[in-house]
């Protein structure tokens, strides 16, 4: 039953296919723009210097309020830092350690093998220092939303003026990429926010485009391995597929 | 004295001893398969293949895991991380419990369409419904144990279904949870069950095969093999056309890992479970989808729990539904229409599922729940009596042999 098979098919992609928006739905009117991404397609990669760009940009600009709670430093190197350069980076922070022989914490630098720090100490003092709202870590953000390296894109370039009918009240945004269009993070890229070493653009599309690079990267750092075995894989059971139906063609012809 | 088959000399001691080697051999030689089998066959074996693949990489995920309220998101993204390959073992665990479901379904409406749950198969169609039902129980613990937003809420609503048995229902609720809420308790029993249940599918498995070994699998024609001209070996000739549905499969499951991992997950999953925040829309895995539409369609929540209940013990009573002598829906001619009926519904329950309760969604997932029932409880029975069905052939190879000469 050809028919029966390919029927099948067809309803199984529809139906993940209407159930993946449905999934998704956030609610509301909300337009996407589409950023140009390296990391996408079968063959997608990770531009290392935007990986670096979009790095310097957290640290700059997100790292106030935003913690890398599943980040390390030495995940550094997927960016094309070397040891002494990420040695280097950590060395610019501090993390408590201990306790030490005599049971106090004491201040360090950091370590290559240390977590990035949070700016915040726990979760109540991150709500207390923004109005009651919490900012997400960013370590897995790219994932934890619906098509999310479009969303943090668009997210960031979605401050626009609010509609005259919409009220916004005070310590909210009005922003419109964001489900219901009122979020409390204030606008956090203006364009030139940072100095690029390498001298590419800060507009706030650059920025935006680099962090949401960097993001990506944070939540997926296994991405480039997984598409090139996934080539692979894909061509050497294509090539499976193909013998094994001749072979089947093979033997089933003496039945005839 | 069968031993004397074997020309290696170990094998035959072992086999004098302990007849392993004429098990598997009268398995692979003489069980008879009818020879007319199309490739909506494989999905058995798939099945199959699916249970081995899961088993295989949840023991090795179950070595990095921390079943803790605290730490199973963590030790989930440390996998992810920092296990070598962990990142590729995960990403197969979970496309491949959306697999095994495709493959499953496909496999039931396989059932469906040909009338393989008719007389003498009505333990075997039951052992399937069985293991169909200890799947789901699996995979809903599955997707609790990230510990993300979904499997947080996901478990809070579905455990909550309890509570609607009068009486006893927020007792049982307690127990369930081993506490007053799902905490970390619940965490831990579900990952202490999903460790077992597997198992209890593969036992069941071993029931279901030697079921189908009593009588051998039905085939599209529907009619039971005459004698030997109807019939060939298991090996070579279905040993190799499974591995063309394998390789099939492989290559399908390979593009879902590689290339998208998450588009059968839900993004919320990768936020870590937070009690006091209930995400803006609580949905199952998609496989859950038809049955959580079954139960939102009812307005009262004891009568839905019921009726998305019903949706599956249908099937169980399903072969003494359908009482038509006639398997294969080639022909039955009506019941054909009702059959791609049904498949559609199915479909459009699973839609509907997946969006939010309000508006023209409800009225749809009442009408098609009503048609799903209908067509169970009361179309086929109806058929059984009114239809009329075309001849059957005299044998499997008489149309088999038709349908080859005229290709040629």
């Amino acid at each position: 039953m050809r028919k029966f098979l390919i029927a099948s098919a067809a309803a199984i992609a529809a139906m993940i296919g209407l159930a993946s928006p449905a999934m998704a739905a956030g609610g509301g009117d909300v337009k996407l723009q589409t950023g140009e991404w390296s990391f996408t397609g079968p063959f997608g990669y990770f531009d290392k210097a935007a990986l670096q760009r979009g790095f310097q940009v957290y640290r700059e600009v997100c790292a106030g309020c935003h913690g890398l709670d599943y980040i390390a430093f030495r995940n550094l190197a997927d960016l094309g830092y070397n040891e002494a350069e990420i040695k280097a980076i950590a060395a610019e922070y501090e993390v408590m350690d201990g306790p030490d022989d005599e049971g106090e914490m004491f201040m360090r630098p950091a370590r290559p093998a240390d977590i990035i720090p949070n700016p915040y100490r726990n979760n109540n003092e991150a709500r207390a220092s923004n109005n009651g709202a919490m900012p997400p870590d960013l370590s897995l953000i790219a994932k934890a939303r619906a098509n999310g390296p479009d969303y943090l894109y668009s997210l960031l370039l979605g401050y626009v003026d609010a509609p005259a009918d919409k009220d916004v009240p005070d310590g909210m945004h009005y922003n419109n990429a964001y489900s219901g269009n009122l979020i409390a993070m204030p606008q956090p890229i203006y364009g030139d926010d940072v100095e690029y070493a390498d001298g590419a653009p800060t507009t706030p599309e650059g920025l935006s485009a680099d962090v949401t690079n960097f993001l990506m990267w944070a939540a997926e750092p296994k991405l480039e391995v997984r598409k090139r075995i996934g080539v692979a894989a894909v061509f050497f059971l294509s090539i499976f597929l193909v013998m094994s139906y001749f072979a089947k063609r093979r033997v089933w012809a003496d039945l005839h | 004295m069968s031993a004397e088959k074997f020309s290696n000399p170990v094998v035959r001691w072992i086999d004098h001893r302990l007849p392993v080697f004429s098990m598997l051999d009268h398995e692979k030689y003489d069980y008879p398969v009818p020879k007319n089998l199309n490739y909506m066959w494989n999905f058995g074996v798939l099945a199959g293949l699916a249970l081995v693949i899961m088993i295989v990489t949840g023991i090795v995920l179950a070595m990095n895991y921390t079943a803790h309220v605290d730490h199973a998101f963590g030790s989930v993204e440390r996998i992810m991380r920092d296990v070598n390959h962990g990142w590729l073992i995960r990403y197969i665990h979970m496309n491949t419990a959306s697999f095994f479901f495709i493959v499953v379904y496909i496999h039931m409406f396989r059932g469906l369409y040909y009338g393989s749950y008719k007389a003498p198969r009505e333990l075997l169609w039951m052992l399937g419904v069985v293991i169909f039902l200890l799947m789901m129980a699996t995979a809903f613990m599955g997707y609790v144990l990230p510990w993300g937003q979904m499997s947080f809420w996901g478990a809070t609503v579905i455990t909550n279904l309890f509570s609607a048995i009068p009486f006893v229902g927020e007792s049982i609720v307690v127990f369930l949870w081993g506490g007053f809420s799902v905490d970390n308790p619940t965490l831990n029993r579900f990952f202490s069950l999903h460790y077992l249940m597997p198992f209890l599918i593969a036992g069941v498995v071993v029931l279901h095969i030697v079921a189908l070994h009593r009588f051998g699998s039905n085939n599209p024609i529907g009619i039971d093999a005459k004698g030997p001209q109807d019939t060939i070996s298991f090996h070579p000739y279905y040993t190799i056309k499974d591995l063309v549905g394998i390789a099939m499969f492989l290559l399908l499951l390979a593009v879902a890992v590689f290339f998208f991992p998450n588009a059968m997950g839900h993004p919320d999953n990768y936020i870590p479970a937070n009690p006091m925040q209930t995400p803006a829309h609580i949905v199952p895995e998609w496989y859950f989808l038809p049955f959580y539409a079954i139960l939102r369609a009812v307005p009262d929540k004891l009568g839905g729990v019921l009726l998305m209940f019903s949706a599956i013990f249908v099937l169980f009573v399903l072969p003494w539904l359908d009482r038509s002598p006639v398997r294969s829906a080639r022909f039955r001619p009506v019941f054909r229409i009702f059959f791609w009926l049904l498949f559609i519904d199915c479909i459009l329950l699973g839609y509907l599922g997946g969006m939010p309760a309000e508006g023209i969604y409800v009225l749809l997932s009442r009408l098609a729940t009503a048609w799903y029932f209908l067509h169970f409880l009361v179309i086929l029975p109806m058929l059984s009596v009114f239809e009329t069905t075309k001849p059957l052939p005299k044998s499997i190879s008489e149309p088999v042999l038709a349908t080859a000469r005229g290709v040629a």
